[in-house]
């Protein structure tokens, strides 16, 4: 196992505004990350400059082994933005092609790897149909898509569970798991507290700071409650207390 | 290599909208042909002048093919005949003076009555001076025989007697370009051929750019490793592909249509109107970065389109005030409409036009440049 991304004293923010303090994190190759937090707390941020498409405000961020930002490391990571950024007037296959050219891919590779991208997201029979006509899960699932056709080290995906539904959802965990077993490293957000109790290790943030940290088992014990959600709850709470001394 | 994706994907878009395809493509053909026809029918006009006691030997001057006669009543006003009966003007006569009243609401009219009066005027001119000639002719012949006479020299009574010649010279005219019959139309042609590339290529390339921010795969695609050079070369050839088959379209149906003489090489008009698509390009793509949807997208036309027509050559530029001419060289298009006018009407060959392609070649990569800082905004490396 080796360190796939190491985040240390990041301050984020856009223009003079702050919205992240002080992140420290660490994922292991082969490790499933969960980003909990409700939305506004700073999850996209922290993802976007962790994919280098910001520069630290302080801080450092490397991802295997290089500084962030680096142009040509992106080619090692699949994304999955949090809002569906596709080509509406081309068919699914078209964009993934695309998108997967932009990765590097070859033809060959891509004519290799959309059928097993698209079998994931059951999008298959479905690739020919241009995007405008696609629901709104189905383009998330397209999204999801592209992030795996590169089949990169890293994914970073960026709320992936929303609107698609329980079933295709547990498919979805089962293929992400398949892949970390395999040494692929994976990094999400959520704020759903079932995907959060997949995942190998959580994060919770909470108005920028990170509140809690460690794998699900770690942080019932430690905060002694049941579930993941009363975790949350109670680092809240601890947060709002400390918040109020200062 | 992903260029060539970008560029696919260019096109792929293009080619989806059948719509917007097919205005872009055949609106430039229908907007032409219109002026075309606009121009043509200008030819023939016919003015009404009223006269009142004028001298018919005037009047007969006066006529022409473009000028009606009408008598109007010893008594009546100018003023009220010009306005029941909408004549272009009044000419009246008192003794040896002349009163000219205009209606003026079409000075063209007004210009074909003026020039009728003025052509009539030398006509009379002549006519006297042919007869003073004549007399004095008379006189002179007179004049020789009787020293001829005189001085019995036969070679002067030889001489061709009668009226010396007055000069009636023959005219004829050659035209380097285009023919008695050329209208503004073959004017207008060449700067609206490059203005149509300029227009549809800033326009549908600016809207292309806005909805790649606004959907968000400007942003997704930087997250890849894509360079900002690759996405926007990848623009660049699909627009200047677009740019190609628009130009060829235009000139050929100018050529077929229109039959409009083109002295200059197609390739050099090709030339000319690939650059100012990539100048419209780059221009469209920066300006987007101020827009925040298509329709503001299109509100930009009257800032930075429409000036860039009325200082095309559309008016000739020295004839503009010293102060507006400056103006025009801030503009693209003149450059563009100057070379195309050059390569059309006057033949000029790549040497010639060799100044206004390096100036548009200077404001595309300036633009290029300033795309390049704004994409910095999505992505800092
Ligand atoms: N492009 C931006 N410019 C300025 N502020 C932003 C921008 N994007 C997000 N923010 C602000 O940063 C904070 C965190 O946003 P975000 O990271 O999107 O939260 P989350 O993904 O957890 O919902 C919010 O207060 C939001 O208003
Ligand atoms: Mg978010």
């Amino acid at each position: 196992m080796s360190e796939t991304i190491h985040v240390s004293n990041l301050q984020q923010g856009y223009g003079k505004t702050v919205v992240l303090h002080d992140i420290n994190l660490s994922i292991q190759s082969g490790e499933i990350l969960a980003l909990i937090g409700p939305s506004g707390a700073g999850k996209t941020t922290l993802v976007s400059t962790i994919m280098g498409m910001l520069k630290p405000q302080q801080g450092q961020v490397t991802v295997l082994g290089q500084t962030m930002p680096n142009r040509q490391l992106l080619a090692k990571i699949g994304y999955m933005a949090q809002t569906d950024a596709l080509y509406e007037a081309l068919t699914a296959r078209e964009n993934l092609n695309f998108f997967g050219a932009m990765q590097g891919l070859t033809p060959e590779q891509l004519k290799q790897q959309i059928p097993y991208a698209a079998g994931v997201v059951n999008l298959q029979d479905d690739l020919d149909t241009r995007v405008q006509a696609y629901s709104g899960g189905m383009k998330r699932r397209l999204s999801l898509a592209i992030a795996l056709v590169s089949d990169p080290e890293l994914l970073i995906l960026d709320e992936p569970t929303v609107g698609i539904d329980p079933e295709l959802r547990q498919q979805i965990w089962q293929e992400l798991h398949q892949l970390a077993t395999k040494g692929k490293t994976i990094l999400l957000t959520t704020h759903v507290m079932e995907d959060a109790e997949q995942a190998d290790q959580l994060m919770m943030i909470r108005n920028g700071a990170a509140i809690a940290q460690g794998t699900p088992k770690q942080l019932i014990a430690a905060y002694h409650v049941d579930s993941v959600e009363a975790v949350f709850l109670k680092a809240g709470r601890q947060q709002d207390e400390n918040n109020r001394h200062i | 290599m992903r260029t060539i994706a970008i560029f696919k994907r260019v096109l792929q878009e293009m080619f989806r909208d059948k719509r917007t395809l097919a205005l872009m493509f055949m609106a430039p053909l229908l907007i032409l042909t219109l002026i075309y026809f606009l121009f043509q029918s200008n030819n023939d006009q016919t003015t009404t002048l009223g006269v009142q006691n004028v001298n018919s030997t005037l009047v007969k001057a006066i006529d022409n093919d473009h000028v009606t006669i009408q008598q109007v009543a010893p008594s009546a006003s100018a003023k009220r005949v010009i306005r029941q009966k909408d004549y272009a003007g009044v000419l009246v006569q008192k003794s040896d003076k002349l009163t000219l009243t205009l209606q003026n609401s079409d000075q063209s009219k007004s210009a074909i009555l003026k020039q009728s009066l003025q052509a009539a005027q030398i006509k009379l001119k002549t006519q006297a001076m042919a007869t003073t000639l004549k007399r004095q002719g008379q006189a002179l012949q007179k004049l020789q025989q009787a020293l001829a006479a005189a001085t019995r020299n036969p070679n002067v009574a030889q001489n061709p007697a009668g009226a010396p010649n007055v000069p009636s010279y023959k005219l004829t005219t050659h035209y380097l370009y285009g023919n008695a019959d050329s209208t503004f139309f073959n004017t207008l042609l060449p700067i609206m051929m490059g203005f149509v590339v300029f227009f549809f290529v800033f326009l549908i390339s600016g809207i292309a750019l806005l909805k790649e921010r606004t959907t968000g795969t400007l942003y997704r695609l930087l997250a890849t490793p894509v360079k900002r050079s690759e996405i926007i070369n990848g623009y660049l050839v699909g627009y200047g592909l677009f740019a190609l088959i628009q130009t060829l379209l235009i000139v050929f149906y100018s050529i077929f249509v229109f039959k409009i003489q083109i002295l200059g090489s197609i390739w050099n008009l090709l030339i000319i109107n690939v650059l100012l698509a990539f100048v419209a390009l780059t221009l469209g793509l920066f300006i987007s970065t101020f827009a925040a949807s298509e329709f503001q997208m299109v509100q930009f036309i009257p800032v930075v389109v429409i000036p860039q027509i009325f200082f095309s050559g559309i008016i000739p530029i020295n004839q503009m005030a010293h102060w507006l001419q400056p103006i025009a060289r801030i503009m693209p298009l003149y450059y563009g409409a100057d070379a195309m006018s050059n390569v059309i009407e006057k033949g000029a060959n790549f040497m010639n036009i060799g100044f206004d392609l390096t100036i548009l070649l200077g404001f595309a990569v300036l633009f290029l440049m300033l795309n390049m800082v704004t994409m910095r905004r999505y992505r800092q490396v």
